[in-house]
């Protein structure tokens, strides 16, 4: 109790130990669905709809065969692949060309730039099933059902979010700057690559951040846009679990469900201080 | 008046703006104006629309289970909403006082957020089953069933992104005034209620927004949890949309008609949120 004289007064608690104990409980309980997930990974399917809070013993253990089972019926790795293509992919391209275009908008600043950027904000109301239909139709037209045709899609339909974060760091940015190095003879494309990039570095940082969330776990737009004979992302091949006639094979769906959520726990550990900076900088559109 | 640095760079549009824009039209813009155009048509691919005025939306409008999902999803919102904020507010609020152990706390309930719809449909399809097979029931048991699943699924999956959100806010609050009403003689319910919830008004509208649409646009946990059922009573409003134009021939005009309704009450129901609670906003 000693240390709590040195806290702001207004931070303080009464029995700092019990909210520590509070929460500990708490979180316990919010990790379980997953742990449990975990747990009935290890065994038989016959088991897992039986009694699913029972742990693996002699009879129900079924060592890796409902990660070997679920990897061979969804070809796991391979969407995993996928995946990380269009994911790198696409979020590479609208960092790129959304933090150009809004420096355009902002520094051009006439009424295309205007119409442009009002266009945009109107893109973040509009919910996916308005389009669905004819997206996925038109990107067949145009032959981009192929990931990489996903990664234009992508620039296309999320464009709204990444210009308008961009856009408020760029009006915050003074243009003195960019104006002696014009007088000093730089080019256009050198300056923005040489003095605006690096001062917008935070908050690409953040767009990554959420344009990647988005992107890794979408599901209905490339499940309509691509060729689904030729490839799958994570989220449609755990679907594709999921029998015609509604019956799901539960061993093969906890090990790919272990193997889905794996990469994403490990990739939050590394890069957390980014992830929550993302988080807030995308909270400020409100 | 036009910069210097304007001026020059006006003449790069080629290479800054068009680009986003180019796909911009053929990711949105495009879509959208012929979505538009075709909730007016009956249509089994985009090239052979033929003009029928009004009849998708009448039929739209006449469809008893597309006004079903309509007031599921709205109840469904509304108790989302109320329950991800009471309760990501109360966890903000205490984990930034100081005990021991609050920023991994803050990492577990974020955690949830990070993993995709179709995945957390799944884990919680596990759960819930499991714990409903001791009554010999599952998920798909009834429409209350399934409400109640998604509501604790979209509860588990959000209450740590809103809680990031309204730490960020409570951290960034003036100390100096939270400071004088306790010297004023303000105890801890009337700092909370008279002074911190008002000056929180920014993030509280930031955070309704953002669980206001979410609810509404939900479609991945929906799809993996219930799957509509039973018979399509568990469907919400992303759903009814998604199956009138993938499971029924003949009846694409209808879906779109329905996304165009549904896309103008999104619409709506954000304006009016957003002007309600940013009303509610005042200066430290």
């Amino acid at each position: 109790m000693n240390d709590e004289k040195e806290i702001d007064a207004s931070e303080r608690v009464h029995h700092p130990w019990a909210w520590t104990v509070f929460f500990t409980i708490l979180s316990l309980i919010w990790i379980y669905p997953i742990v449990l997930v975990f747990i009935n990974s290890f065994k038989k399917k016959v088991y897992i709809s039986k009694n699913a809070f029972s742990l693996p013993n002699k009879d129900s253990f079924a060592g890796w065969e409902n990660y070997t089972t679920g990897i061979e019926r969804t070809n796991l790795i391979g969407s995993f692949g996928w995946t990380v293509f269009i994911t790198v992919g696409a979020v590479a391209l609208i960092l790129l060309c959304c933090s150009m275009c809004a420096w355009w908008i902002v520094r051009v600043n006439n009424w295309v730039a205007k119409l442009l950027y009002t266009l945009f904000l109107f893109n973040m109301i509009v919910p996916f099933q308005m389009v669905m239909f004819t997206l996925s139709k038109l990107a067949d037209m145009l032959g981009l059902n192929t990931p990489w045709g996903l990664w234009i899609v992508y620039l296309g339909f999320g464009a709204g979010l990444a210009v308008f974060i961009f856009t408020g760091v760029v009006k915050g940015i003074p243009q003195e700057l960019e104006e002696s190095a014009m007088i000093d003879g730089a080019s256009v494309p050198r300056i923005f690559f040489n003095i605006v990039v690096p001062i917008m570095r935070p908050s690409i940082i953040s767009v990554a951040i959420l344009e990647t969330m988005w992107i890794w776990n979408d599901y209905l737009l490339p499940y309509l846009t691509l060729d689904l004979n030729k490839y799958k992302t994570m989220s449609i091949a755990v679907q594709y679990l999921k029998g015609g006639y509604g019956s799901v094979d539960m061993g093969a769906m906890m090990g790919c469900l272990v193997l889905a959520i794996l990469p994403i726990i490990i990739f939050y550990l590394i890069c957390q201080k980014y992830i929550v900076k993302g988080v807030i900088a995308g909270a400020v559109k409100g | 008046m036009i910069t210097m640095v304007g001026k020059s760079i006006r003449r790069w549009w080629a290479l800054f703006a068009l680009p986003t824009f180019a796909a911009f039209i053929i990711g949105f813009l495009l879509p959208f104006i012929l979505g538009v155009y075709l909730s007016f048509c009956k249509f089994t691919t985009v090239t052979d629309a033929r003009p029928v005025g009004l009849r998708n939306y009448r039929v739209a409008l006449q469809d008893k289970e597309f006004w079903h999902a309509m007031g599921y999803t709205t109840a469904f919102t509304i108790v989302t909403t109320i329950i991800i904020n009471v309760v990501a507010f109360a966890i903000a609020y205490m984990l930034t006082k100081a005990f021991k152990g609050t920023n991994v706390f803050r990492s577990v309930f974020f955690m949830p957020n990070l993993i995709g719809g179709i995945i957390l449909g799944y884990v919680w399809l596990l759960l819930l089953n499991g714990v409903l097979a001791h009554w010999a029931r599952s998920i798909t048991y009834s429409s209350t069933y399934g409400f109640w699943g998604m509501v604790m699924l979209l509860c588990w999956q959000q209450i740590g992104y809103m809680m990031i959100i309204y730490v960020a806010g409570l951290q960034s609050l003036p100390t100096d005034v939270i400071e004088a009403a306790e010297v004023d003689g303000a105890n801890g319910r009337q700092r909370l209620f008279n002074v911190i919830i008002p000056l929180m008004m920014p993030s509280i509208t930031v955070c309704t927004f953002l669980t206001v649409t979410n609810g509404f646009k939900m479609y991945d946990q929906n799809l993996a949890l219930t799957n509509g059922a039973p018979s399509n009573t568990s469907e919400l409003v992303a759903l009814n949309i998604y199956r009138t134009f993938y499971g029924r021939i003949g009846f694409e005009g209808v879906g779109q008609a329905k996304a165009v309704v549904f896309f103008i009450i999104v619409a709506v129901v954000a304006l009016i949120q957003n002007r309600l609670t940013s009303s509610k906003e005042v200066q430290a």
